[in-house]
Formats: structure tokens, sequence, C-alpha cells
């Protein structure tokens, strides 16, 4: 009989340790939506490309605009329904939305991930776009790897998949685009579509 | 005997225990905090509280947040040994059942 008591307090030690510091309501769902919205980002940049911009990009020209609004708009969109399931879901848990936890994984989520978006800019303003989807990719799965530890460990590995790719598109710039199309599209609705049917159901 | 030896009785409660358990991930957390995580009253978890620090298992820090009190929690290097030998010893007992 005691066995069981102790047993009891042990799996509740455990349950706490990971309540309070890990942020556990993230959706997989949003990850799904995400990388559709990537594609179809991508898709509508790719149409802009080749047909009005004879394939190639110019940095000050009003194709790469277009193309950074889109960029910008998959981004939005992306953050949007993450914030919009993952409230959803921690209502469902009976969590909070915004506490010590979800805060923390924000901010380690971030730190890279500015650092790499401030870094894109710059070398964009002095002319280097060639490895701007590959620095995306890198920056994105460091940012990754580093919330992992306050969340489900499992983002880690979609962030080791997204380092790797990105690391590939620097070394193959032509790449770049297909490779991101991989990362951030096909990889997202994977990642989602497994986190949906092992944390979700 | 030496196995019940290790069974700290300063953890010998669901709350005490549970307290002990967030603190050993964070690096601190506060009254309210515990609070929602545990489940509990104000005055249950004060006594808890108190009973943890007159073992010197953990840390007290009272400070203002703008013009609210805030009373913030930490383990001490004494609380983490102990708590880490509850645990193993919780197991061996376990195991040995």
């Amino acid at each position: 009989m005691e066995s069981k008591d102790y047993l009891k307090d042990l799996s509740e030690i455990k349950d706490l340790m990971n309540k309070s510091s890990r942020f556990i309501s993230l959706s997989g769902l949003s990850g799904i939506l995400a990388g559709t919205y990537a594609l179809i980002g991508a898709a509508i940049a790719y149409w802009l490309v080749t047909n009005y911009s004879y394939g190639t990009l110019i940095l000050d020209g009003k194709i790469f605009r277009l193309v950074m609004l889109d960029l910008c708009l998959v981004a939005f969109l992306s953050i949007i329904t993450g914030i919009i399931l993952t409230t959803r879901k921690a209502k469902k848990n009976n969590t909070k939305m915004w506490d010590a936890t979800s805060k923390r994984l924000v901010i380690n989520f971030l730190i890279p991930l500015v650092a790499g978006g401030l870094y894109i800019l710059i070398i964009l303003s002095n002319g280097k776009y060639g490895q701007t989807g590959g620095l995306m990719l890198i920056f994105y799965g460091l940012a990754l790897v580093n919330a992992s530890k306050y969340s489900i460990g499992d983002i880690r590995y979609l962030g080791y998949i997204e380092i790797i790719l990105g690391l590939i598109a620097t070394l193959f710039p032509g790449y770049g685009f297909w490779l991101w199309v991989l990362g951030f599209g096909v990889m997202h609705i994977v990642y989602g579509t497994w986190m949906h049917f092992k944390y979700d159901k | 005997m030496s196995i019940i030896n290790n069974i700290n009785k300063v953890f010998d409660h669901r709350i005490r225990l549970g307290i002990m358990s967030i603190l050993m991930v964070n690096e601190f957390a506060d009254f309210n905090m515990l609070k929602e995580l545990l489940g509990t009253t104000d005055g249950n978890l004060a006594s808890h509280t108190k009973a943890l620090e007159k073992a010197e298992y953990i840390k007290v820090e009272k400070q203002f947040i703008g013009r609210k009190p805030n009373t913030r929690y930490s383990t001490t290097k004494l609380g983490e040994m102990e708590f880490k030998k509850h645990i193993e010893a919780l197991e061996k007992l376990i195991n040995k059942q």
C-alpha cells in the first residue's frame, strides 16, 4: 500500500517540475497551418519572380518589395494563427497562456531570431542576398533549439533539421528557395502533424 | 533502517514536496505562482513555506514590484541536497517492494 503512495509522490513531483518549467500547450495544428502559409507564400513569390522579373530579383525593384511583403504576410499570419490556437489549447489544458513558462519560451526563442533577422537585414542592405534563405533557416533553427529547453523537447529536432537545411542552402545558394520551401513549408507540416497526433489527441 | 533514515520528515507532505519540486527546476518562484501550481490556499501555502524556510531548505526574498509587495522563493544548496536524497530514498523504497 505504501509504495503506491510513494509512486504517486514521484509522479506528482515530475508533473510539477514539467508544468512549472515548460510551456506545453503549443498547438500542432498551428505548425501545419504555418507550413501551409509558407507553401502558398512561396508559390506566390515564385510566380511573381518567374513571370514579372525574368527569374532574377533586383534588390530595389518593385517585385522585390512585393516578395518581401509576401514574406512578412506569411510570418504575420503564422504568428497570429499560433497565438490563437495555442491560447485555445492552453484554455483546454486549464493553464494560462501568458505565464512564467510561456514568457521564458518566447524570450529564448526571440533572442537568436531577432539577432538573425537584424543580421539578414544588414547584409541585405549591403546588397548580399544570395544567402538570405539559408540564413533564415539557420537562425530559425537556432531559435527552436534554444527554446526547446522550455517546451516539449521535440522542438529541438525540428531545430536541428532547419539548421542543417540552412547550412546546405548557404553552401548551394542556387537551391536556397527550394530548401526554404522544404524547411518552412514541408517540415512545418510534417512536424505539426506529428505533434498533433502525439500531443493534441 | 538506513533507507528509512533518508526519508526526510520535513518533506513528508504533498505541498512541501510540491514547493521543492517547482523550485528545483526554476531559479525562483513567487507566492502566486506556487499557489496556482499547487492549487492551495494562502494560509496553507504560507505555513509550509515557513516550515521549509525554518529548515533552511528555501530562501525567501521580499521585494516590491511597483507598489505591490512580492515574495519570491528559491532553494538553498542544503535544500537541493536534501531533496535529492529524499527522492533517492523514495525510489529505493519503491524498488524494494
